[in-house]
This record gives C-alpha cells, structure tokens and sequence, in this order.
C-alpha cells in the first residue's frame, strides 16, 4: 500500500518536474532578449530540479543516496543564482541593453 | 517508467537549450544556454542513474554540476578580460 | 577556535555523507582530511563570520522555507507568462536599496532575489541593487520590500569579524 502510494508521489512529482524543465526551456526560445531569457533559465534550475529530485528522493531505499541528492539540491540552489548574476552582470557591463517596456502601453520598445 | 518520462523531458530541456546556443544573437545568449544544458545534464544523470539501478552516478552529477558553475564563470572571465591570467583591476567600468 | 572546530565538523559529516564508509583507518582518514582543510583555511584566514556564518543556522531555517514557498510562487506566475501565446512581460529595471549590514546579508539579499524567478539582480553597488523584472508588477512587489525586511531579520544584529 505505502510502496503503491510512495510509487505514485513519485510519478507526480518526477512529471511535473520533467513538465516545468521543458517550459523553462520553451521559454528560452520564445523570449525576446537576454535578459528575459535568464528568467526562464530559472525556472528550470529551480522549480524543474526541485520537483525532479524531490520525486527521485523517494524512490531510494538508502538514506546515504537521499542525502546526496538533497547535496545536489542544495548545490542547484546556491550556485544557480550567482552563475545567472555573473551572466547578467557581464552582460550589463559588455552594452547590452534591455528591453524595457513603454509606460502605459505593455510592448516593448528596441533596445 | 516514470524515470523514462524524467529522461525524455530533460532530453527535449537539452535540445531547446542547444537549440538557443545555436541562435541567440549575442555571446551571453550562447552561454546562458549552456548553463541550461549543464543544469539539464545533471538532473539527467540523477534520472539515469536511478534507471541503471547505480547510485554511483550520483557523484558524477555532483562533480559535473561544479564543473558547469566554474565553467560559467571561466568563459565570462575569458571575455571580459581577453586571457585567463589577467586578476582584473577590482574596478568595472564598460569595455 | 570554536567556528574552525564546527567547520571542522561540518567538514567531516560531509565527507562521511559523500564517501559512505565506515570502517575505522578510512573514517581516521577522513577526520585528518577535515582538520588538514581548517588548518589550511585558518591560514588564508576565511574562517571568520563571513567565510562560515555558522552564527546565522539558528535564523536560516526560519528564512528558508519562507523563500522557498516565495520561489514556488515566482516560478508558478513565470511558467503561467511563459505558456501564455501572448507572452504577456513589461519587462523593467529598478533600483531597490539593500538595508543589510553585513556582506553576508547583502549577498543573501540579491541572491534571494536572483533565486526567485521573475526578479534578477544585475548589479550591486554598495548599498543599491539593480534589479530586472519580467514584469512591472513583479518590480513593485519587490521594491515594497518584504524581502528585505525579513533578509534584516535574518541576518541579525551586527557581530565583530571574529578571527577565530
């Protein structure tokens, strides 16, 4: 029963996770600038691998295994958001300029 | 099964990665893609090595995802300041 | 000397969580590994309130889950924009300012704001953030500030740099 019930978290967990890494990628297509696209990137780094290893977690049978993936999570977790920063950064600093929206309207105006 | 499914839609996280580093008009573009692609990758081997029945690959996806961080920043430091060795000036100012 | 003892801990436990072994000659060897590895860091001096805020634990796990449901949050409105055929963004750049102390506060502050989807931190230059939102609306519920405050809450009192 309680395999049956961990078996099925499992799945949900692991599809949904598989389902947001795939719209963070979508999103890195369909942005229109750099700077949109990191919010995409994101999305993937942390939703989609949260979902995904938590339904791998309960899969395993050992608590070493368990642990390695939470280490996993946690790298994922702390430095996504400096790569993404270094990235932004650089490239605020190389001229590349946003897209920024009109007030009032929601277009975007050219860089 | 349910690992299949994981691995066939980080597959396809992958290949719009890929298919981002191929078209993105400026170089961050390129790189930003590649981060996605190492995230992708290390969730992959976690997927992979539970459907192997090897924990082992754990490690890999450890290493890998280190690698894919340092990395990042190496290309970044590359362009900013034309060579590896350079330290920098502590001071950024636009190029 | 008691922050290098708990790093050396900290050290160890890890190390035993990654190996997985636990026979007596290799746990030994891993123990001088740790210790070998604090030596070291005291000699580069990092080992201070900045290199290993061990002072910050106790407060971290009242902040965490906090961000962690604020993330959720954030990555479900990006994901709702994203699979929106009209790609709704109005995407704007704002300047927040920092209200920490410390570099570890800071640091905490724009990488939070970096780890939610929807908000990146591009700059930080002392005491202001620039941040790019995807959405006007995800631009004023930052500079509204709850974030910061609970980062100033986090982050505590100020503390000497103890070179211990």
């Amino acid at each position: 029963m309680t395999a049956a019930l961990l078996d099925g978290l499992s799945w949900a967990l692991l599809v949904s996770g598989g389902l947001f890494c795939m719209v963070g990628g979508i999103g890195l297509l369909r942005m229109p600038d750099f700077y949109t696209r990191c919010h995409a990137a994101s999305v993937t780094d942390t939703l989609g691998a949260g979902l995904v290893l938590a339904g791998l977690v309960l899969q395993c049978d050992q608590v070493l295994v368990a642990a390695k993936l939470a280490i996993i999570g946690l790298l994922l977790l702390f430095i996504g958001p400096v790569a993404t920063h270094a990235l932004a950064r650089a490239a605020l600093h190389a001229g590349v300029k946003p897209l920024l929206a009109r007030d009032g309207e929601g277009a975007p105006s050219k860089p | 099964m349910m690992f299949a499914a994981a691995a066939i839609a980080l597959l396809a996280t992958i290949a719009m990665a890929i298919a981002r580093a191929m078209r993105g008009p400026t170089v961050f573009d390129r790189t930003l893609a590649a981060n996605s692609v190492g995230t992708g990758a290390v969730l992959l081997l976690a997927v992979v090595g539970f459907l192997g029945g090897r924990p082992d690959f754990l490690d890999i996806a450890i290493t890998y995802g280190l690698l894919n961080a340092i990395g990042t920043i190496a290309v970044l430091k590359f362009f900013r300041y034309g060579s590896m060795a350079d330290a920098g000036d502590g001071k950024d100012g636009a190029r | 000397m008691v922050r290098s003892a708990l790093l050396a801990v900290a050290l160890f436990a890890f190390w035993v969580v990654l190996s997985g072994f636990f026979t007596a000659y290799l746990l030994t060897a891993g123990a001088c590994c740790a210790l070998l590895i604090v030596a070291v860091a005291r000699r580069m001096s990092v080992v201070d309130s900045e290199g290993y805020p061990v002072h910050l634990t106790w407060r971290a796990m009242a902040y965490w889950p906090w961000l962690l449901w604020e993330i959720v949050k954030s990555a479900w409105d990006v994901t709702k924009i994203i699979m929106d055929p009209r790609l709704p963004i109005s995407p704007t750049m704002v300047r927040v300012k920092a209200g920490q102390r410390t570099t570890v506060g800071k640091v905490t502050y724009a990488n939070s704001i970096t780890l939610t989807p929807g908000t990146i931190s591009v700059d930080l230059e002392g005491d202001e953030i620039l941040v790019h939102a995807v959405t006007r609306g995800g631009a004023e519920s930052l500079a509204a500030g709850d974030m910061d405050r609970r980062v100033t809450r986090f982050e505590g009192a100020p503390r000497q740099a103890a070179a211990a």
